[in-house]
């Protein structure tokens, strides 16, 4: 199933689409990457940060009271949403920021949507004392006030990005900006299993760890393998994390949820491998919304962390070659589902993860009451409160 | 042989830089750019790049950013490009299209190659392309008689440097400095050893792009490149001008005094 080259290619997605200035980086970071995943020091370095500073493993729960909305499917929650900062995001970012210290960089920048991804660099960064520079949609940096906060707290300076649509995707152009002119001292904490080769891969790497405590969580709880592993998916960095260690289990059916918004067939969604057409965005070959001149269409869902145009090229080709399927969630079933596990299981979680919940609903239902469904909760719903409260009308 | 071979070749022969325009197809309006092209060309510019907008230009700083948005407001596509690329070369001016790679492969590249010849266009210079990412555009503008150009930066290493140029036709464009496009203060020394370095692995002409604005800056430029390449200088003027007839008179002006720049540089 590695169907990864030199290239960093997985089928006819992946590689390299960026300006000749970046190269020397990027080869730089591939090589520090590949001799780290070898090096026991690094390992061992990155396993106690986890143990003793993200809080891994983290737990599974099983969902009881949310099962019985979903045909009576055991449901299972791999708890990422109780690392530090809330977020698998943490995963990331302490495995970037080893890299970067190995490096000899002393500034790292990123790009944030919702900015769990930012928060998570900031903390990262003032935990090895590196500069931090997040560069944030200016759209974003008023619908999540509090992220660019909590950001500041951490001693980052973040930057409103104004150009183009002044979301997550002029982020990214505004930090691969800062990586050109900067690239000498900066590292490029990308958030996403998307970018340039070696990015997908790397941040794969510093994922797969979700996936690896969970299937030996379920053999443990369950005596077997789970029927269905189902996750988010944005860039999809949090759907690979999960789904990794599960690719060569062929029986194991791998979903990932996309952001539908008022539906694919609106036009105003986020599912770029539902409603998506193969081509190049930010470095990378892979499902794009775009229109026929090649341009970027603007991508349309309730939650920020999902509202990307463009998605990871290991997604593209597990979709490609049918070892994962990719339906729709719409904002509505998405709010729904997180309404019903915050009242079912005590437990709040992201507006993103909600839509995983909610392609556990359908897809417990399909398979039935001898199911066994883990779903990937990527992260917590405290950010979202303020979204939430206004979707189901909640006075603040 | 391009009709751009040919131009380079004509200003090494007259011991000279060349000057290169840039401009946006679709800016400052679809009409607006072709008289744009006709003004740069009257002015004495070489050869001239047709940008084709792009809604992610990582590349390009604030100025070329306006621009494209400006254009792709407007409605430009790959009609308007080549458009404003036939007009151009029609005039009997080198031409060229400068585009990111999506466009290109949304149009499909064996038909984008195609369609640059067909509109007498002599090449595509495309700054995100790889050249581990090629093959199929290599075919393509072989099987096109154009000039496939590459981008290479001051970070660029010597064994990386032969690889690029050796896939390169038309002319090296060598980035001045580590950073996006926009006028500069001063250009980079950066340049100069790159060039230095480039001479040392290719035959071809080397031009210089990133930060060029001024007549003293195009003659220092000119005393050891081929070419002098300016874009974002003339955008500014666009954006800046009171109405078009003003835009097109300073865009002439500039492009009269870098015209005599990349002639006293030797």
């Amino acid at each position: 199933m590695e169907s990864f080259d030199v290239l960093g290619h997985f089928g006819q997605y992946g590689g390299r689409f960026v300006p000749e200035a970046l190269i020397e980086a990027l080869d730089e970071l591939e090589a520090v990457h590949n001799q780290t995943q070898k090096d026991p020091v690094f390992l061992a370095e990155l396993a106690e940060l986890h143990r003793t500073y993200t809080g891994r493993p983290s737990i599974i729960t099983e969902a009881k009271r949310f099962s019985e909305h979903a045909g009576g499917a055991r449901i299972f929650l791999k708890r990422e949403d109780l690392n530090h900062t809330g977020s698998h995001k943490i995963n990331n970012v302490l495995g970037q920021a080893l890299l970067t210290k190995r490096m000899g960089k002393k500034r790292i920048i990123a790009e944030t949507g919702a900015g769990q991804h930012g928060v998570a660099a900031a903390t990262a960064a003032a935990l090895m004392g590196l500069k931090c520079v997040v560069y944030m949609g200016e759209e974003d940096t008023r619908r999540q006030s509090l992220n660019v906060a909590r950001m500041k707290l951490l001693g980052a300076e973040v930057v409103a990005v104004t150009s183009g649509s002044k979301t997550l995707k002029d982020a990214i152009n505004e930090a691969m900006r800062d990586w050109v002119t900067n690239v000498h001292d900066t590292h490029y904490m990308l958030g996403t299993v998307a970018g340039p080769h070696p990015f997908p891969t790397m941040v794969r790497d510093f994922h797969k760890i979700i996936g690896e405590e969970s299937r030996e969580q379920m053999l443990e709880i369950t005596g077997r393998l789970p029927d269905a592993v189902l996750a988010c998916v944005g860039g999809g960095s949090n759907a690979i994390g999960i789904f990794n260690a599960f690719i060569p289990d062929a029986n194991v059916r791998l979903i990932g949820l996309e952001a539908g918004g008022d539906g694919v067939e609106t036009g105003h969604h986020a599912a770029t491998i539902t409603g998506g057409t193969p081509g190049v965005l930010h470095g990378t070959r892979s499902y794009v919304l775009q229109d026929k001149n090649g341009q970027t269409v603007e991508s349309h869902s309730i939650s920020a962390g999902l509202d990307y145009p463009g998605v990871g090229p290991e997604h593209a080709y597990l979709h490609d070659v049918g070892r994962a399927e990719y339906r729709a969630i719409n904002d509505d079933a998405a709010m729904n589902a997180f309404a019903l596990l915050s009242k079912t299981e005590g437990i709040i979680p992201a507006i993103e993860t909600a839509h995983a919940l909610a392609g556990a609903l359908i897809i417990g239902n399909e398979l039935g009451p001898k199911a066994n469904l883990l779903i990937n909760l990527s992260g917590r719903g405290d950010k979202d409160v303020q979204t939430a409260a206004q979707y189901f009308g909640i006075p603040l | 042989m391009t009709a751009l071979d040919s131009v380079l070749e004509k200003c090494r022969a007259e011991n000279r830089a060349a000057l290169i325009a840039y401009i946006p197809a679709g800016f400052p309006s679809r009409q607006g750019c072709l008289k744009v092209i006709q003004t740069l060309v009257d002015a004495g510019v070489d050869a001239i790049e047709i940008g084709f907008p792009y809604s992610d230009p990582v590349m390009d700083g604030p100025v070329i950013q306006e621009a494209a948005d400006i254009s792709l407001k407007g409605g430009t596509g790959a009609t308007e490009v080549f458009e404003a690329l036939k007009v151009a070369s029609d005039t009997g001016t080198a031409s060229v299209v400068m585009t990111y790679w999506n466009p290109i492969e949304r149009y499909g590249v064996e038909k984008f190659a195609a369609s640059i010849a067909e509109n007498g266009g002599a090449g595509v210079i495309t700054p995100d392309l790889t050249i581990e990412e090629s093959e199929t555009w290599l075919a393509a503008t072989k099987a096109n008689s154009i000039n496939p150009i590459y981008v290479v930066a001051p970070s660029t290493k010597d064994p990386r440097l032969v690889r690029v140029t050796s896939k390169t036709g038309g002319f090296v464009y060598a980035a001045s400095s580590m950073g996006v496009t926009g006028t500069r203060e001063s250009v980079s020394i950066d340049a100069k050893d790159l060039v230095s370095r480039i001479r040392k692995v290719s035959d071809l002409p080397v031009c210089v792009g990133l930060g060029v604005s001024t007549r003293d800056q195009a003659k220092s430029l000119a005393a050891y490149a081929d070419g002098v390449i300016v874009g974002s200088a003339f955008i500014k003027l666009l954006l800046n001008a009171k109405d078009e007839q003003a835009g097109l008179e300073a865009v002439s002006q500039l492009a009269k005094e870098l015209a005599i720049g990349v002639r006293e540089g030797r």
